[in-house]
């Protein structure tokens, strides 16, 4: 992997290095060639490792307090919140760590989908995020049941009622999961086995997507390929750890706000009346990180055909480098993607804030022209504009923003290569 | 770039405002009461805690439940602060059922600040029969549990009127303002001087109603102080460093930026 070969001083470290070479991994990573002009949109990897760090070990330390047992769960958060020593800065940093956890992945993926980081040669890695994304969901659904109040109960009832919809299968399906024939004990206690295990499968996926990242190297702002190391390089630490730790400072400040002053803002009231299944509340609704999906699910009339939507609406985003059939990897230079990206940003905001809404009237038309309008960016937009659009002239190299004539990224690479 | 940050800007209030909005619905708006406890250093007014406390105990406490407190509680800091004594007093002044005993029976004795406070019936089915068919919601987490917070909760105690004209209501609930429906199933239970403040506080309903709500309150988030002042010292320590590691970063950086 790396380009010269590390050599360790002492001879125990060789001795060491040449059975297991740790020490060699620790200087790819720190020598790590990396692009000069990586903005601060690129700080946000750094930002979710930390995030899934904070996670596990706060969610570690609430497992030894917390009860999985339908009638002790809600007591035992109380029990947390009042009784163990800083167990409610510990709860509110893991309750407030998931929302800020969605936000950190949600610029990281618009960044990606700016940028034209998902491209050739970096499919595997956008694929590998997509994964992480999707365990993600399944771990903060998983995790927002386990206090059992109302909103656990009844998302927990209203998520696993769509495997139901599948034809014939469906209702087996559906008891299976629960361990019951409702939402019941068998299934907080099944829930919470798993909510812990996926942030270890998360870790492990995470360890891959680096991997898989550190093969061709970082994309960059201006989205050309560059040469490694070169003087548009420059090695990972210090450069880019300084860099990712002034940001995600700045991030820790916001998040700080969040868990000191206002815990509760980003949940709901209705999770602090303990679960009963006998009164349903008045609007179930998802934690909005799930909003724009809950908007599509709800958009369709029929419920296996909303369920198929919502699935699809991930699972497009897997096909998404092949579909997207431009050359050029940011949007820097491609002022018609620009707009779309943009239009994007904005049908994915108002379907998470109709989500939050009663599906009825203006925000059920408002939820099928959003759902509509996301399945035509990635299925009609994104191959139209890549054929037709007329890039802007992309630079040769990043030290050089000298601007060539061509938009052709593969003949600015080649002249680069000759320099 | 300045444009992807304006966009960022407006992404972050949207999702603000879809919080916000998310949170209102179906009812008057809740009254907004100026708490002591809002905001990034606030605290609670000791003497509306010890006050709100008396209420609970003399009105509320006969049909509803506070389950998750301990009497312990009402001494510690950031609370109520009630004296060592005094604590003990109030505790003492509740039957707890304790045991089993050698012999297997189960026994009253009089309570201690260990024990949680003394619900008013023995379960929820109990506590429902009592009030014609309505639970009445444990208050430990009440001030949490709704939109809207302290102001609603003081909101309803205040919100009971006489029905408008063509409004029948069944037998057992009543007309207030501030529900969800302008039903409620709780009577009005406060009037002028229903209480007797130890403090000599003139006891009007919405004194009561702001003192018993401030008390919910601290019983729902009893950790509030401490976390307002740990809050500011975190932020503080947080900006601190992150000057430093700003200036550290841009004399690093220099050495890249000066090839230029």
């Amino acid at each position: 992997m790396s380009e010269h070969e590390y050599v360790p001083k002492s001879k125990a470290a060789k001795w060491f290095n040449d059975r297991l070479p740790l020490l060699t991994l620790g200087a790819h990573l720190t020598d790590y060639p990396t692009p000069k002009n990586l903005n601060y949109w690129w700080t946000f990897g750094g930002i979710l490792t930390f995030c899934l760090i904070t996670q596990i070990v706060t969610g570690i330390v609430l497992a030894m307090h917390y009860v999985a047992h339908a009638d002790l769960a809600f007591g035992s958060v109380e029990h947390i919140m009042r009784n163990v020593n800083y167990g409610w800065l510990i709860r509110y940093i893991h309750s407030n760590g998931a929302s800020m956890f969605f936000l950190a992945v949600y610029i990281h993926i618009f960044r990606s989908l700016f940028y034209g980081s998902y491209k050739s040669p970096r499919e595997i890695i956008w694929i590998l995020g997509l994964l992480i994304y999707l365990l993600m969901m399944a771990a903060a659904f998983l995790g927002y049941v386990l206090p059992w109040g109302q909103m656990s109960f009844w998302g927990a009832t209203v998520i696993t009622n769509l495997f139901s919809a599948i034809p014939l299968v469906g209702d087996s399906i559906t008891t299976w999961l629960w361990g019951a024939y409702s939402v019941d004990n068998p299934t907080l206690n099944r829930f919470f086995s798993l909510h812990y295990l996926f942030p270890f499968l998360i870790l492990g996926l995470v360890v891959l997507h680096i991997w898989a990242l550190h093969i061709p190297g970082n994309n960059n702002p201006v989205g050309i390929d560059i040469k490694k190391p070169s003087k548009d390089t420059v090695p990972f630490h210090p450069y880019i750890t300084i860099k990712d730790a002034f940001a995600l400072l700045m991030f820790m400040i916001i998040f700080a706000g969040f868990v000191f002053f206002s815990p509760n803002v980003l949940g709901h009231s209705d999770n602090y009346i303990p679960a009963n299944p006998l009164v349903t509340p008045a609007h179930i609704v998802p934690e909005w990180y799930l909003l724009p999906f809950y908007a599509i699910l709800r958009s369709v009339p029929d419920k296996l055909g909303g369920v198929i939507l919502m699935f699809s609406a991930i699972f497009i985003l897997f096909v998404l480098p092949w579909l997207d059939t431009s050359k050029v990897r940011s949007a820097v230079f491609r002022p018609i993607y620009r707009q779309f990206f943009w239009i994007l940003v904005i049908d994915v905001l108002m379907l998470g804030y109709v989500g939050a809404m009663p599906a009825e009237g203006v925000y059920l038309a408002l939820a099928r022209v959003g759902t509509i309008y996301y399945f035509l960016h990635f299925i009609v937009v994104l191959p139209v504009v890549g054929l037709l659009e007329k890039t802007d002239p992309i630079p040769m190299s990043i030290s050089e923003p000298v601007i060539t004539g061509g938009a052709e990224p593969s003949l600015a690479r080649k002249i680069n290569e000759k320099v | 770039m300045k444009k992807f940050n304006l966009i960022i800007n407006k992404i972050i209030i949207i999702l603000f405002l879809t919080i916000v909005s998310s949170q209102s619905a179906e009812m008057t708006d809740p009254i907004k009461v100026d708490w002591s406890f809002k905001g990034i250093t606030g605290k609670f007014d000791r003497a509306s805690l010890q006050r709100g406390f008396q209420v609970y105990k003399e009105v509320c406490s006969s049909c509803h439940s506070m389950q998750y407190l301990s009497y312990r509680n009402l001494g510690e800091p950031g609370g109520p602060e009630f004296t060592e004594a005094e604590v003990k007093a109030i505790a003492a002044s509740f039957e707890v059922t304790d045991g089993p005993d050698n012999q297997g029976e189960m026994f009253t004795r009089p309570g201690r600040p260990s024990d949680m406070f003394v619900s008013p019936h023995p379960n929820k089915e109990a506590a429902a029969a009592a009030n014609g068919g309505a639970y009445p919601p444990d208050m430990s987490v009440l001030v949490k549990a709704r939109k809207g917070g302290a102001n609603y909760i003081y909101s309803v105690l205040v919100g009971y009127e006489e029905p408008p004209t063509g409004v029948k209501l069944d037998q057992g609930v009543y007309y207030n303002k501030y529900m969800i429906g302008n039903k409620i199933k709780m009577p009005n239970n406060l009037e002028d001087g229903l209480v007797e403040y130890a403090d000599g506080t003139e006891s009007t309903v919405e004194q009561m109603a702001k003192d018993v709500t401030t008390f919910l309150a601290w019983a729902a988030e009893p950790e509030l102080e401490e976390r307002h002042k740990t809050g500011v010292k975190v932020i503080i320590y947080l900006v601190l460093l992150t000057i430093l590691v700003y200036l550290s970063m841009k004399k690093i950086w220099s050495r890249v930026d000066s090839e230029k």
